[in-house]
């Protein structure tokens, strides 16, 4: 492989993997801080043993986090060391306000939450967590508006061979932001919500502290169904940006090589993209154009189409994506996101039935999709990045263009080694540590001495390394 | 206003806040193995800093996004050309946060002995690679018209670059060991104390026979006489202060000392680079300057204003996080498993 390749290899081996941890993160934070504002409020003793029993989960996802999210920082200027003078004038604001705003503000709260629980007062101790929460989720909105100028630059203007910022504002209200933020967010927050709703029917099949269990259960339930159903709204508002902003990316999600007025929607092909045509098609009449453009007979340009467009635009070249990872990326993750829905209402049935803590197959059920938003996640950063390729700067810069010349294809063999070796190493550990702590519920001694300070002390200080 | 000196300043000030920080708490990962008698010293030495490790490599971030948004070029050129070795950073810091994070996760001798090899390898490896790389930086390095390094790692460990190296791995353990005396107590602290004096000698003499060859290998002190200034002056003077102050029982003022060396040492490299950012070995006219590798005036406004707002925002929360813990941490305090 040349050093392009495994340039390319190695971001996205890292930012997947950087990107399992993410999310979670940020919907964890907030129902940690969630369940801690309940336990404030009301004073139940259950909802401190829930805030902590998620608080140490959280804390190893999140290392996790921390320690991945280091090498992104510093990987653009690694490998890709065109790319990074080709846009620095504009990507690294974000970054570097990302870094300022959030990481000192999340890194620091999350310090105090951590040890603080005995020498800060209730209400401080509980605005730690929230800012941890709130950190976690700018610094989500400033690395996205980082990508979402990948997707559709705007505000600028090529000085010199480089872009230049021309209109800060521009940047800052990019309609590909203003659709791309909120749903990556709230996926986030169904990430979160479908972990703690996981690891409680875990418990609650286990016949573990039910009735403690069932109410960090009811607390997800909530948040849940209101955040997959956002994620859909949502998803849909940025593929109605993406028609409109990258058409050949919405092709490609479409497998769609010939325009079509009106377009119909695909359930299955098989793609093949050499010879530039779908075999086996079912297809649903009019449903694209409806989705696309709110119009059953609005047209949808295919893919040929478009290659043709920007041959004529940008000179020779293919600019077709990897079109099977996209449409089946996007297949993977819609499909998953509709599984998300349906599992979260299912449960609010069952709580409405009171049946939330005897449902067994429920439990069954929530443990095994526990596990799938991380597919899905993946699956939509793989269709909205593939699917910009050949571009790393839509319309601006090929990713060809970006990488760094002075690195060694050899370079990089021993960087991604090392990182898929250490990154493989640390998966086990954190699989390991989240099991050993979830798995026994809450601690046996704490539940019967909450009314002992001294125990209580002895508990606080269980957060200290 | 010129904003690429305001920037150049910032980002000195960044790594400034950096090395100070992550300066004592390297040197406490390096110690934690030796002045230990057993688990619960090791525990009391990782939480003299659990609150504030984290924050303090935030300071290298933040630094590296600076970069990017103010000097593109900056940020690419070294990070490009100081792969490996910047690769062995991350990966050290990978190591070192997880042995901080996990080790009290588990009770067993393995698990708790492999964190202690992570904190401690993660915290060396770091220490003495910065000081090889600023170390090239001060020296030039082989920069081309593109801007691009074309030397190879091998260049970059020339004996003088390896001084480099243990010079700020031996000042960082030095920081470290008095910020154990003042934030340990009983025997813990006492043998703190005595690394920390011990650790003067040689990290002293190391700095001397670096700043000497700095003369010669360096650019750092071109143009300027045997006495080069304040700023050197005012590094010898914290670094000896810092010794006596430590023997009057003044430890507080002795970490400030050690501090101070740290800060006044990293301002000599900026100062003496300015306005240069990488200069070129190979021609003149190749080396990075702020001016030449800054991004537009619009770019460094606008960073201006959001730097002008967050750092003392940040500046402010960072304060009380350390003094919500000013106490020290003592041996009762570690929970039991």
């Amino acid at each position: 492989m040349e050093a392009l390749d495994l340039a390319r290899w190695q971001f996205g081996i890292t930012t997947v993997y950087h990107f399992i941890f993410v999310p979670l993160t940020l919907g964890l934070s907030v129902l940690v801080a969630i369940i801690q504002t309940f336990w404030y409020r009301t004073g139940d003793e259950r909802y401190k043993q829930l805030t902590k029993y998620f608080g140490k989960l959280f804390v190893i996802i999140f290392t996790l986090g921390i320690v991945t999210g280091i090498v992104q920082e510093f990987q653009f200027g690694m490998n890709w060391s065109e790319y990074s003078r080709f846009v620095g004038d504009i990507f690294g604001i974000p970054l570097a306000i990302e870094a300022l705003m959030a990481f000192f503000m999340e890194s620091t709260f999350l310090g105090l939450w951590l040890f603080g629980w005995n020498r800060l007062s209730k209400g401080v101790h509980l605005l730690s967590i929230w800012l941890v929460a709130i950190a976690s989720n700018l610094s989500a909105i400033w690395i996205l508006m980082a990508n979402s100028w990948m997707q559709v630059p705007v505000g600028y203007e090529i000085v010199g061979g480089r872009a230049e910022l021309s209109d800060f504002v521009a940047i800052l209200l990019n309609e590909r932001l203003l659709v791309q933020m909120p749903h990556t967010i709230i996926a986030g927050f169904v990430t979160g919500g479908l972990f703690v709703l996981g690891i409680s029917a875990w418990m609650m099949y286990r016949g573990n502290q039910v009735q403690t269990f069932k109410k960090s259960a009811q607390i997800a339930l909530v948040f849940t169904a209101v955040a997959s159903l956002l994620t859909a709204t949502t998803g849909h508002s940025q593929a109605q940006d993406t028609v409109k902003s990258q058409p050949m990316k919405m092709a490609a999600m479409e497998g769609l090589w010939e325009t079509e007025k009106p377009a119909s929607f695909s359930l299955f092909a098989l793609i093949d993209q050499e010879n530039k045509t779908s075999m086996r098609e079912v297809r649903l009449p009019y449903m694209l154009s409806v989705l696309a453009h709110n119009n059953a007979t609005s047209e949808v340009k295919g893919m040929n189409e478009l290659q043709a467009e920007m041959e004529e635009k940008y000179g020779e070249g293919n600019y077709i994506p990897p079109v099977k990872t996209v449409y089946w990326g996007f297949r993977v993750m819609v499909g998953l996101g509709v599984l998300f829905i349906l599992t979260a209402f299912t449960g609010l049935w069952l709580w409405w039935m009171g049946r939330l803590e005897t449902t067994r197959w429920y439990h069954k059920t929530l443990m095994g999709v526990l596990f799938l938003p991380f597919i899905a996640n993946s699956a939509g950063w793989l269709v909205t990045e593939m699917g910009r390729q050949p571009w790393v700067v839509y319309g601006l810069l090929l990713t060809s263009e970006g990488v760094s010349p002075s690195v060694a294809g050899s370079s990089i063999w021993i960087s991604m080694a090392a990182f898929t070796l250490v990154y493989g190493f640390l998966a086990a550990v954190a699989a390991y540590l989240v099991v050993k702590y979830a798995k026994p519920g809450i601690p046996k001694e704490v539940e019967k001495n909450t009314s002992n300070s001294q125990e209580t002390t002895h508990q606080a200080d269980a957060f200290a390394y | 206003m010129d904003f690429q000196l305001i920037w150049f300043t910032l980002i000195a000030v960044l790594f400034i806040g950096y090395f100070f920080l992550e300066g004592f708490d390297f040197g406490v990962g390096i110690l934690m193995p030796f002045i230990s008698r057993d688990d619960v010293d090791r525990r009391v030495c990782i939480n003299t800093i659990g609150p504030f490790w984290d924050a303090n490599e935030v300071w290298l971030i933040t630094a590296g996004g600076a970069m990017f948004a103010a000097f593109p070029h900056w940020y690419a050129t070294l990070f490009s050309g100081f792969y490996l070795p910047l690769l062995l950073i991350l990966i050290a810091l990978i190591f070192r946060a997880v042995g901080f994070e996990f080790r009290a996760k588990v009770n067993k001798v393995f698990w708790k002995k492999s964190a202690d090899h992570f904190i401690f390898w993660g915290s060396l490896i770091p220490a003495f690679i910065w000081g090889v790389a600023l170390t090239n930086i001060v020296m030039g390095l082989p920069i081309g018209a593109d801007m691009n390094f074309t030397g190879g790692l091998f260049g970059l460990l020339s004996p003088y670059a390896i001084l480099g190296g243990l010079a700020s791995t031996a000042v960082f353990t030095l920081h470290g060991a008095v910020f154990l005396t003042l934030r340990t107590d009983g025997p813990l602290m006492e043998r703190a104390a005595k690394v920390a004096a011990i650790m003067w000698i040689p990290a002293g003499l190391l700095l001397l026979v670096f700043a000497l060859l700095g003369y010669k290998y360096t650019i750092l002190f071109d143009g300027l006489g045997l006495i080069p200034g304040t700023l050197p002056a005012l590094t010898i003077i914290a670094f000896i202060a810092g010794y006596f102050l430590l023997k009057l029982g003044r430890t507080g003022w002795s970490f400030a000392a050690t501090g101070a060396t740290i800060v006044f040492g990293t301002i000599v490299a900026f100062e003496g680079l300015f306005p240069v950012l990488m200069p070129s070995t190979l021609n003149p006219d190749w080396s990075l300057t702020i001016y030449n590798a800054s991004s537009s005036e619009l770019t460094l406004t606008i960073m201006s204003v959001v730097a002008l707002l967050f750092l003392p925002l940040i500046l402010g929360y960072q304060i009380y996080s350390y003094y919500v813990f000013r106490k020290r941490v003592t041996r009762d305090s570690i929970p039991t498993h």
